[in-house]
């Protein structure tokens, strides 16, 4: 079974699964995650097989079930917590941002806080509010966080893997909305380290930068560009904290022109951050300011405006034409 | 049984108390509810009929000493803060016996999650005073290891400690242990959503842990009527496990009701809330002025109950400590009070590089770009022997 192509909820699924069987310290946390296999079955059978002890249902108390976890790290557990929809983590942010991300450093390292937290994030599925939102500029901006999200399936697994591995808490946002598209994952390949980036499509006239959600958007903008005779490159930055810029250096010394696209936000997003730093490492080989893409400064609008609000594939080629035109 | 139900107490008449009753909720206890007590504040053994204790000379001269030590070291801490040694000091004068009492009553195997103030129970662990004030001096953030004397880092955002005693719990739990937790916080913190999912999370999960609340009357300026409108143990009632009040300025109390709640979370009985009704008898912190929100009158009234008098007292008039005994203690005193002295002013502050030390278990590209750029920057001060000025 070493290759299946897996929707990328299952895929996280299998993942989870390989993770409770190898290391017995490795627990499952978080609301609904256990009967009912969570509310996007990211979980789904785990607590039959594993039991009550290892899958557990907690209390509806985000800060509780953080703060808890922190305990069980303390005792020698990996926790992976579930945090159910983007909207939701607020409770929580005291304690990932004042006790788990600074508990090492606090210790002079002398503790580890091997914590995930999984949030199922970004919009797309017509929801209600707050259960749309990319918070993810939130926690890459607090020290001793590291904060990553897949765009696929094998990604899904291998990066959810690597994330109950490290010793240091993950935030580990997953993209809702590409919960149930395919891919292949093969369990026995050897994965990419977690915070490279990798360049999924290659281009020489410019470069677009994407995570989650909106990687699979860049490389349908990318195709349509082809057939305007422009050539694209896309790269997956996979991790948000830290930022792998040595790869979008080495595209943009290539291509000479970057666009950012994430759902969050573009003021202090992360798209600010990447232009900021490729526009020092870079300046001398732009041809074009550095652009971004991404949501508006208003909170996330009713679904039914969704879908203005979000980065869709003209937003992206807009962005594409005007870079291409300085 | 501990649970303390409110028709099966007499309630005892306090003036200071029942002045506040205008503005408590209807069918809230308008007095005080009776607290556990063992040693009176004029040094007289009493009985209680649930909980009881009995030590040896030895152990009650050693509860003695912890307390007296204990002060002393606080007393010498407040001076570092005002000769600008320390930042700031949070003193815990007047909660010795909620503290040595407690900590007391824990075995090596237990594990403590204190707030910043647990000074005492620090020295009941074994912890080296010392270690307590690098934090205090603004050398680092705590840094001693947690699981040597199984005694977490101070924790100064209020609350947030009791869930992670209560994860913990829950952990030792699933290892089959029988080994108990116990969780550190103030009256101030009982208000905190934390401490409530805390609760909340202990009594779902039956977790080992015990939640030793020092009711030291006040929350910076604010008194206990600003953060509750029932005693706080009768908290626990509602969450589903026993709560008791003790007296908080009585050693033998506290290490009695802390000993039997450890005990029940042993047994796998789950929490047990404790209040210990006790006084802050100095500032908040250095940086606080009480004056502006007590009375002297009411610091007066609750040094009549004081911890280590009331000990002291009870093993004079017991023959049970001579005067050899109080004099090598106060010399004692004075050596530990020399010792923390010169640890601290020897205390050197931390290389400039150490800010990155630390921030991830794994390392993190960005850190290391930003150490190499400061330590460059730095470099670029040095003089042509490599002297950084």
């Amino acid at each position: 079974m070493a290759v299946q192509k897996l929707p990328l909820a299952k895929a996280l699924n299998e993942s989870l699964r390989t993770a409770l069987e190898t290391d017995p310290k490795v627990l499952v946390m978080g609301e609904d995650v256990g009967k009912l296999g969570g509310v996007f079955r990211v979980t789904d059978g785990l607590q039959k097989d594993f039991g009550e002890e290892r899958v557990i249902d907690t209390p509806l108390a985000e800060s509780g079930i953080v703060g808890t976890a922190i305990g069980l790290a303390l005792r020698g557990y990996r926790p992976v917590v579930e945090i159910q929809f983007d909207g939701f983590v607020f409770p929580a942010y005291d304690q990932i941002v004042t006790q788990l991300a600074k508990m090492h450093a606090r210790a002079l390292g002398k503790i580890k806080l091997p914590v995930v937290v999984r949030i199922p994030y970004g919009g797309g599925i017509g929801a209600v509010e707050h259960h749309s939102e990319s918070p993810e500029a939130l926690f890459a901006h607090v020290a001793g966080l590291k904060v990553v999200s897949p765009s696929n399936s094998s990604d899904a697994y291998w990066m959810l893997q690597q994330a109950i591995q490290s010793d240091d808490p993950v935030i580990f946002f997953e993209p809702k909305r590409r919960y149930w598209d395919k891919g292949e994952v093969d369990t026995e390949a050897i994965p990419g380290e977690l915070h490279k980036a990798r360049t999924v499509r290659e281009g020489s006239d410019l470069t677009l930068v994407a995570y989650g959600p909106m990687v699979k958007l860049c490389l349908e903008a990318a195709a349509v560009a082809a057939e305007e005779g422009r050539s694209v490159e896309v790269v997956d930055l996979r991790s948000m904290s830290p930022i792998d810029f040595d790869a979008i250096q080495t595209s943009v010394e290539k291509t000479r022109r970057l666009v950012v696209v994430h759902e969050a936000p573009v003021f202090y997003g992360s798209g600010a951050e990447i232009a900021a730093r490729i526009t020092e490492r870079c300046f001398y080989h732009l041809e074009a300011p550095v652009l971004r893409v991404g949501g508006y400064h208003a909170p996330y609008p009713p679904a039914r405006l969704e879908e203005e609000y979000l980065p869709g594939l003209d937003r992206v080629l807009d962005a594409v034409d005007r870079s291409l035109a300085y | 049984m501990t649970v303390e139900g409110t028709a099966a107490r007499k309630p005892r008449r306090s003036s200071k108390r029942t002045s506040a009753s205008a503005t408590k909720a209807p069918g809230a206890q308008s007095a005080e509810p009776q607290l556990v007590q063992l040693l009176t504040p004029e040094g007289e053994r009493v009985q209680h009929p649930e909980y009881d204790i009995d030590l040896s000379p030895e152990e009650l001269r050693g509860l003695y000493r912890d307390m007296v030590l204990t002060r002393r070291f606080d007393a010498e801490a407040t001076s570092l803060q005002r000769q600008g040694e320390l930042g700031l000091w949070a003193s815990l004068l007047g909660q010795e016996a909620a503290q040595i009492g407690s900590g007391r009553a824990l075995r090596d195997d237990d594990y403590v999650f204190p707030t910043y103030r647990e000074h005492g129970v620090a020295w009941c662990r074994g912890v080296d005073p010392t270690n307590l004030l690098g934090m205090f001096r603004g050398v680092n953030h705590g840094g001693w290891d947690p699981t040597s004397n199984n005694f977490h880092l101070y924790t100064i955002v209020i609350g947030s400690q009791t869930l992670h005693a209560t994860g913990y719990a829950m952990g030792v739990a699933k290892d089959g242990s029988d080994s108990a937790v116990i969780a550190y916080f103030g009256d101030g913190a009982s208000s905190q959503g934390d401490v409530a999912e805390s609760f909340t999370f202990s009594a779902v999960y039956n977790a080992p842990v015990v939640f030793f609340c020092q009711n030291n009357q006040w929350a910076i300026s604010e008194p206990t009527e600003k953060q509750t409108r029932v005693p706080l143990y009768q908290r626990a009632q509602g969450f589903g496990f026993p709560g008791v009040r003790v007296d908080g300025n009585d050693v033998l109390a506290c290490l009695a009701v802390t000993r039997s709640a450890l005990e029940r979370a042993r047994r796998g009985e789950g929490p047990t809330l404790v209040e210990a009704f006790t006084y802050r008898m100095g500032a908040h912190t250095t940086s606080d002025d009480p004056t502006r929100y007590r009375l002297d009158d009411e610091r007066a009234a609750w040094e009549a109950k004081d911890p280590i008098l009331r000990l002291r007292t009870y093993l004079e008039k017991q023959g049970l400590a001579d005067a050899a005994f109080f004099e090598e203690l106060e010399t004692e005193s004075e050596t530990l009070g020399k010792r923390v002295r010169e640890a601290v002013r020897a205390m050197p502050d931390p290389d400039h590089m150490a800010m990155f030390d630390h921030v991830y278990a794994d390392g993190h590209a960005l850190v290391d770009e930003e150490r190499a750029q400061f330590a460059a920057y730095q470099a670029s001060f040095a003089d042509a022997d490599g002297e950084v000025k």
